[in-house]
C-alpha cells in the first residue's frame, strides 16, 4: 500500500489498512533492535524533534531511540521549563522549531487537539505523542503490536481496558484502533471515570469488572492518576483497587491465557497487583520494546520516503 | 511486468542448470563448505539462494546455513523515489562472524543493490569473505562491484528489462527480456 500522510494525528482519521501498513512495518523494525550494531544509514541526516510540553520520559525515550536507530539525529525540547516558562505561545514555540528545518516532530502536549493544530500550520510531519484526553496513537498501535505477536489476527479477539477511561487517551486510540480491525473491545471503570457517552465509540461499556472478564483474550489497566481521588472522583484508592484491580484471582476469571497489558507507569496495589504485573500473563515489557519498533516504522514511514513534505 | 516482451532468454531448464553450475562452482572455488553461507536478497534472491542450498546438499550432503536480506532500509535512494518502498524482515539466524558469505541475487545491474546489501551484512557483523552469485549479469554498474558467480552475461540496453522468473515468486520459472514501454 502507498502511504501518503504527512502526519500520524490519531487513530481515529487512519484506516484499517493504514494501521495494518504500519504493524507491518514495525515487524522488521524489531528484528534491528536484537541486533548488537543497532544503527541504520536509512534516515541519515534528517532531523527529529521531540517536543514535550508534558512531561513523558519514558515516551520521549522510545522516540528518541526510534530516530536514532534509523540514523536520524534527535534533539528534545522540555517545554514545560523552556519558553513556555517565558509566555511563549504554541504557535511561536512550533515555528521557531520549524525554522530550525526539523523533518519530523514528536509532540505531546495537555490540551486536546493540540498536534492538529500545530499540524495545520507547519510544514514538517507531525507524530501526535499525546494531546490531552483526545489520543495517544503510537501507544495504542504498539499496544495492538503486541496483541498481534501473542495472538495473531485481532479480529474477533475480546480486549478489556479497565481504568479511568474519562481521562484516558490511550483508551480512546486504543478503541478506534481495535475497532477498525474487528477487535471487540470493552470498556470498564467506575461511574465518574466511565460516562455511558463512551458508547457512541462502538464498544461496551460495563461498571462491573468480573462480569466482563470470561472469555477475554487480552485485559489492559489504565494508570490511575492519583490527583484523580483528591478531585472526588473516587472514594479512597483502596476501594478503587478492590473493585478493579487487577490480581491473578480476577484473571482466572477469562478461562484463558490472557495477555495483560499496561501502559506504564504502573501504581502497582492499585490498578495491578504486583504478582500479575511480573507473571507469565504480563508483556508489559513487551510493550515498552514493541514501542521503539512501532516508533521507528512510523517515523520511516512519515520521514524516509520521497516528498512526504510535499503531499501537505 | 511494465513492458513488453521480446524475447525468453532462459527456459526453467536453463535456470534450473545454471544453479546447479553455480552451486558446484561455491563449493569447488571455497574448497569444501566450511564456514560457508548463503544469504539471498529479497526478494528473488531469497528462493535463489534455497535453491542453490538444496542443491549443494544433493552432492555434499551438508546443509548450509541460509539467510535473506532486506536491503529497504540502506538503500541510497530513499529520498528520491516516489512510492516508498515496503520494508520486510531480514532473517539471518546465525552468526556471520569469521563466515563466507555467499550473497544471492538474481540480477545484477548497477551495483547500487550490492552496495547497499554490503553495508547491511557488514552491519552484523565481520564476515571473512563475501562473494556474489547471481543469475544474470546485465552490465551499466555504477560502482565497482563484480559478481563470483554469474549464470550468463546478458549485455543490455537501458531500455530493456531483465526479469528473472521463479515458481516462488512468479507463475513459472526462466528469464525474459523486456523493452520498457514508453
Amino acid at each position: 500500500m502507498k502511504w501518503n500522510r504527512k502526519d500520524l494525528l490519531g487513530l481515529r482519521e487512519v484506516s484499517a489498512a493504514e494501521i495494518r501498513h504500519i504493524l507491518k512495518t514495525a515487524k522488521p523494525m524489531k528484528e534491528i533492535l536484537f541486533r548488537s550494531v543497532k544503527k541504520l544509514p536509512t534516515l541519515r541526516g534528517k532531523s527529529v524533534v521531540t517536543l514535550f510540553f508534558e512531561n513523558s520520559t519514558r515516551t520521549r525515550v522510545s522516540f528518541e531511540i526510534a530516530g536514532k536507530v534509523l540514523g536520524a539525529d534527535t534533539s528534545s525540547v522540555a517545554v514545560a521549563q523552556s519558553s513556555v516558562a517565558k509566555g511563549e505561545s504554541l504557535l511561536d514555540t512550533a515555528k521557531t522549531i520549524q525554522a530550525m528545518q526539523p523533518d519530523v516532530v514528536i509532540m505531546r502536549h495537555s490540551s486536546s487537539g493540540a498536534a492538529e493544530y500545530l499540524a495545520n500550520l507547519l510544514k514538517v510531519s507531525v507524530i501526535n505523542a499525546g494531546d490531552g484526553q483526545q489520543e495517544h496513537p503510537t501507544q495504542a498501535l504498539l499496544d495492538i503490536f503486541t496483541m498481534q505477536e501473542r495472538l495473531g489476527d485481532v479480529a474477533g479477539r475480546k480486549v478489556v481496558i479497565v481504568g479511568d477511561i474519562l481521562h484516558s487517551r490511550v483508551a480512546r486510540s486504543n478503541a478506534y484502533g481495535l475497532l477498525k480491525l474487528g477487535a471487540e473491545v470493552t470498556f470498564v471503570g467506575p461511574p465518574t471515570l466511565l460516562p455511558p457517552e463512551m458508547k457512541a465509540l462502538g464498544v461496551r461499556v460495563t461498571h462491573d469488572l468480573e462480569s466482563a472478564l470470561p472469555g477475554a483474550d487480552a485485559v489492559m489497566a489504565l494508570r490511575l492518576q492519583l490527583e484523580r481521588q483528591q478531585r472526588g472522583l473516587l472514594p479512597t484508592l483502596r476501594e478503587y483497587s478492590k473493585l478493579y484491580g487487577l490480581n491473578l484471582k480476577r484473571l482466572a476469571l477469562t478461562g484463558k491465557d490472557t495477555l495483560v497489558l499496561h501502559p506504564g507507569p504502573m501504581n502497582r496495589g492499585v490498578e495491578i497487583d504486583s504478582a500479575l504485573a511480573d507473571s507469565t500473563y504480563s508483556v508489559i515489557e513487551e510493550q515498552v520494546t514493541n514501542g521503539v519498533a512501532v516508533r521507528m516504522a512510523l517515523i520511516y514511514l512519515l520521514a524516509g520516503g520521497g516528498n512526504t513534505n510535499d503531499v501537505a | 511486468m511494465e513492458g513488453l516482451v521480446k524475447s525468453r532468454l532462459m527456459d526453467a531448464d536453463d535456470l534450473r542448470r545454471v544453479i546447479t553450475r553455480i552451486a558446484h562452482e561455491i563449493v569447488e572455488k571455497n574448497q569444501g563448505t566450511k564456514d560457508l553461507v548463503l544469504i539471498g536478497i529479497r526478494r528473488r534472491g531469497a528462493p535463489l539462494a534455497e535453491r542453490l542450498q538444496q542443491a549443494i546438499y544433493q552432492f555434499e550432503q551438508v546443509t548450509v546455513p541460509l539467510g535473506v536480506l532486506d536491503i529497504t532500509l540502506y538503500r541510497d535512494d530513499l529520498s528520491n523515489i516516489n512510492e516508498q518502498p515496503v520494508v520486510r524482515e531480514t532473517n539471518i539466524p546465525f552468526d556471520i562472524e569469521g563466515k563466507t558469505v555467499v550473497l544471492v541475487d538474481d540480477v545484477l545491474f548497477t551495483g547500487r543493490t550490492i552496495r547497499a546489501a554490503l553495508d547491511a551484512v557488514i552491519d552484523l557483523g565481520r564476515p571473512q569473505k563475501i562473494q556474489l552469485a547471481v543469475v544474470v549479469d546485465r552490465g551499466h554498474r555504477e560502482l565497482p562491484i563484480r559478481a563470483d558467480y554469474v549464470g550468463k552475461n546478458i549485455p543490455t540496453s537501458l531500455r530493456e528489462i531483465i526479469a528473472v522468473c521463479l515458481r516462488e515468486i512468479d507463475e513459472e520459472d526462466g528469464v525474459i527480456l523486456l523493452e520498457r514501454a514508453e
